[in-house]
């Protein structure tokens, strides 16, 4: 299929030698995604989704959340403003799963790669604009978060006086707000990969909330302390998230940019063999 | 709608093999065909039951118990493992003590009056930096305990009935390691003392307690079968593991260390014979006064260290560490202790697993458009549903207990191995545990399979479904939310389902953390695992109504 219309281009290109990379280009690729996105309801709600769910939560464990004075809390009040980012990020996987399986579903994905056919250039045009939605979605619903806790903790006992912070001139709740935008991202890339591999929406976001929501679980119950370790530094959910820490940063098993970067590396891993399945495969 | 016009034509020309095909049977069969013929689902399945098996024994296989003394020959697995004391109904419990005995044969009273209870545990409010050892503050744990007891013999896990007082939970009778009655409340002083007794006769002890000596209330009988002629009565005071359940954000983060407690007592008397007994102290379990070791650990109880046990003028103070209650999992156990459900921790990516497939039999109908065949040839929608339901929470149930059996067959197997005390549970619990996780497969399979009916979407139906059975465990594994909130979201979300897979009990009596991964939950089994039924039922009707309301 893609021979055939890189043959009738060549051949209209040769009559006709007007603008000969109309369409293929990577603004026009952004383009045409851009208009997909745009122009169904489902991406709209599920960004809303993303920042109602995130805030919601936060806002719920902020608000369970005392700390009567003369009592120990070992609480890291960033991070638990954040809490919501649990339940954020699986509307975001949502999000980027569908932009890839919807196409598959529907058969619309020949077209787009009939019109596209570099596959690699179709799967970074919505990279990108998936990326960018969910960072502006993920920036919403963490300000959001953390505006709350700002608000609400101090009142349940968490002032600064007695040592506990989160608001945006405090450098480490600063660092995990930033953190948690990208983190959101970057789940979002992650899913997207996965989905381009697996082409299914439903064993997509399965596989993807596997990998998200098991790994956790699995550390809480592992006694060996190698595993622990392994599992801490190396698993994108626990590597990840360490970007919210602002307490007791000395006792992680990765700081928190380079647990990031592990997540990073995920995504971009995720994306590569994506990007490899749609370019080998037949659509 | 097509399918009037589909139906009735067949039941005019053909009306016999119509009545068959109309039954519930058939499209039964009907379901169950499309689903074999699937071979991602069946490949699904078995990738759930593979999972499951691998997960569960990963994790058993890494639970390691090593130990050995610095410099000295490092041993693992089962060497490692003291003598474990079981109670008389089978369960691994926690025998040590101290106590001031002498025999008793026959029938008999004793009586004593404790005038004070204090105790000293190790200083661990310095928060995250403290180490366990540093040193020991005065106060007491919740169940620090000093009392009189009835036991059958000095062995550690022999029959005993006790009347005592408690650090935070007033007079208690205990007996039998798991049973515990409430007295008298409130803390005892010199200005409050409490009065107890025990009263034996043939197999059965009577506990009574009392604020003046003369107002004497019964707290309970027990009846300890096969107690012999002659058995130990005396003093006694033991203390567990002081900790204190910082429900740490983000992590589990128990703070505990050792604690003794000491009991004084006076206006002793104990009636029968041999009379004028001579008091012996021994430190049942190596639980006498903590002393500092060689290594100067405050831990390790002093086996024959300092005497614990003084008696001057009619008053008898005593002090002891250890505790007389059940083994618990968790960090009030002083053994490497797991439960029956650490080798099921694989059925989290089993329920992924049969979720996606689950959400996927109905929702694929609607995107291949199956579902108006399907619903042309079975009108009654609500029967299409059923059949789905059926068949994929059956599928989910085989393939849940052939999963939950191999993993806990092997996977306690290899705990033993790897010196970790496995505890023991009655065959029916052990059944309840491996069936009802099947169970518990088998109806989160059926919520997938309403939800993708209700939806239409797998996406969706299998987020709602994972994240609301996963998540909340997750969360309250991880001490995400204060205790409270994540007690809650075991109750009231289908995670509650979970608590099917308990097989130890919340035993009141032992300060343990209510923690998931503990394999505690806050309802009990059977309740738990109605929420989840409840929440299936829910979407299930909900799914029949939006079937008969909208077109397909």
């Amino acid at each position: 299929m893609t021979a055939m219309v890189r043959a009738s281009r060549r051949g209209r290109a040769a009559s006709r030698p007007a603008p000969p990379v109309r369409g293929t280009g990577m603004l026009d690729a952004l383009h045409a995604e851009w208009t997909k996105l745009r122009t169904i309801s489902g991406p709209a709600w599920l960004l809303l989704g993303v920042v109602a769910l995130t805030i919601g939560v936060g806002v719920a464990a902020v608000g369970a959340t005392h700390c009567p004075a003369g009592t120990q809390c070992p609480v890291d009040p960033t991070k638990l403003s954040l809490t919501g980012i649990q339940f954020g990020q699986a509307v975001a996987a949502i999000l980027a799963v569908l932009t890839i399986c919807n196409e598959y579903s529907t058969g619309m994905i020949r077209v787009t790669l009939a019109a596209m056919p570099r596959r690699e250039l179709v799967l970074a045009a919505k990279a990108i604009l998936v990326a960018g939605l969910v960072l502006v979605a993920a920036a919403l619903a963490v300000l959001g978060s953390v505006l709350a806790g700002h608000l609400i903790l101090p009142a349940h006992g968490f002032t600064a006086a007695r040592g506990f912070h989160v608001s945006l001139s405090y450098g480490p709740s600063v660092r995990a707000a930033v953190g948690s935008v990208l983190y959101l991202s970057l789940i979002a890339l992650l899913s997207l990969g996965i989905a381009a591999m697996v082409r299914d929406s439903a064993v997509s976001v399965g596989a993807v909330l596997g990998l998200l929501y098991i790994f956790p679980i699995i550390l809480a119950f592992v006694t060996n302390t190698t595993w622990q370790h392994r599992l801490e530094r190396w698993t994108p959910t626990n590597a990840g998230l360490t970007i919210e820490d602002t307490t007791g940063l000395h006792s992680l098993a990765i700081s928190p940019w380079d647990g990031l970067g592990v997540l990073a590396i995920w995504a971009a891993a995720a994306l590569l063999a994506g990007g490899l399945a749609l370019r080998l495969r037949d659509a | 709608m097509t399918t009037n016009t589909v139906s009735v034509p067949r039941t005019g020309t053909d009306a016999e093999p119509d009545a068959g095909r109309a039954g519930f049977g058939w499209l039964l069969r009907s379901e169950w065909t499309k689903f074999r013929t699937v071979r991602g689902w069946v490949i699904g399945m078995i990738v759930a039951a593979i999972l499951t098996v691998f997960l569960g024994l990963f994790i058993a296989a890494g639970n390691n118990t090593a130990c050995g003394s610095p410099g000295g020959r490092q041993l693992t697995g089962k060497a490692c493992l003291p003598y474990i004391p079981h109670g008389p109904g089978g369960e691994v419990v926690t025998d040590s003590f101290n106590f001031a005995h002498q025999p008793l044969t026959g029938n008999g009273t004793i009586t004593a009056r404790l005038i004070s209870l204090t105790g000293a545990h190790a200083d661990i409010t310095g928060g995250h930096a403290a180490q366990v050892g540093s040193g020991l503050v005065p106060g007491l744990a919740a169940w620090s305990k000093a009392g009189i007891i009835i036991k059958q013999n000095l062995h550690q896990g022999s029959a005993y009935a006790a009347m005592m007082a408690t650090g935070s939970n007033g007079v208690r009778m205990q007996y039998n390691y798991t049973g515990d009655t409430a007295g008298l409340p409130g803390k005892v002083s010199g200005a409050s003392p409490r009065w107890l007794r025990l009263t034996r006769s043939g197999d059965t002890i009577t506990g009574y307690d009392s604020a003046d000596g003369t107002h004497w209330t019964k707290v309970g009988t027990v009846t300890l079968s096969g107690l012999p002629s002659t058995v130990q009565v005396g003093l006694f005071a033991t203390s567990p593991t002081y900790y204190v359940t910082n429900r740490s954000f983000g992590g589990n983060s128990n703070q505990g260390g050792p604690s003794q407690a000491t009991g004084v007592f006076d206006d002793v008397t104990v009636s029968g014979t041999p009379a004028g007994g001579k008091w012996a102290e021994v430190a049942v379990g190596g639980g006498g006064p903590m002393g500092t070791g060689p290594g100067g650990q405050a831990g390790s109880p002093s086996g024959g260290g300092p005497s614990g046990f003084t008696a001057a003028d009619g008053t008898y103070r005593l002090t002891g560490s250890g505790d007389i209650a059940p083994a618990t999992p968790g960090p009030g156990s002083n053994l490497p202790t797991a439960t029956l459900q650490q080798s099921l921790t694989g059925a989290f990516i089993g329920l992924i697993a049969i979720v996606v497939v689950a959400a996927m039999f109905f929702t694929a109908e609607y995107r291949r458009g199956l579902i108006r065949t399907t619903l042309a040839a079975t009108p009654r929608r609500g029967q299409v549903l059923a059949a789905k339901a059926i068949v994929a929470g059956g599928v989910a149930f085989l393939v849940g207990l052939v999963a939950s059996t191999v993993a806990i067959v092997i996977g306690d197997h290899l705990e033993t191995e790897n010196g970790v005390v496995v505890l023991p549970v009655p065959v029916l619990t052990e059944i309840r545990v491996v069936v009802g996780t099947a169970a518990m497969l088998a109806v989160a399979a059926v919520f997938a399979v309403a939800l993708g009916a209700v939806l239409r979407r797998s996406a969706a139906a299998i987020t709602i479904a994972i994240v609301t059975v996963v998540l909340p465990f997750l969360l309250a594994a991880l001490n995400v939310f204060p205790s409270g909130v994540g007690d809650w979201l075991l109750r009231l979300t289908p995670a509650a389902g979970l608590a099917i897979e308990q097989s130890i009990p919340n035993y009141p009596q032992v300060a343990s953390a209510i923690n998931p991964v503990q394999a505690y939950y806050p309802l009990s089994p059977y309740a738990g695992f109605a929420v989840l039924c409840a929440w299936a039922a829910a979407a299930l009707a909900l799914a029949v109504y939006v079937l008969r309301r909208r077109d397909a």
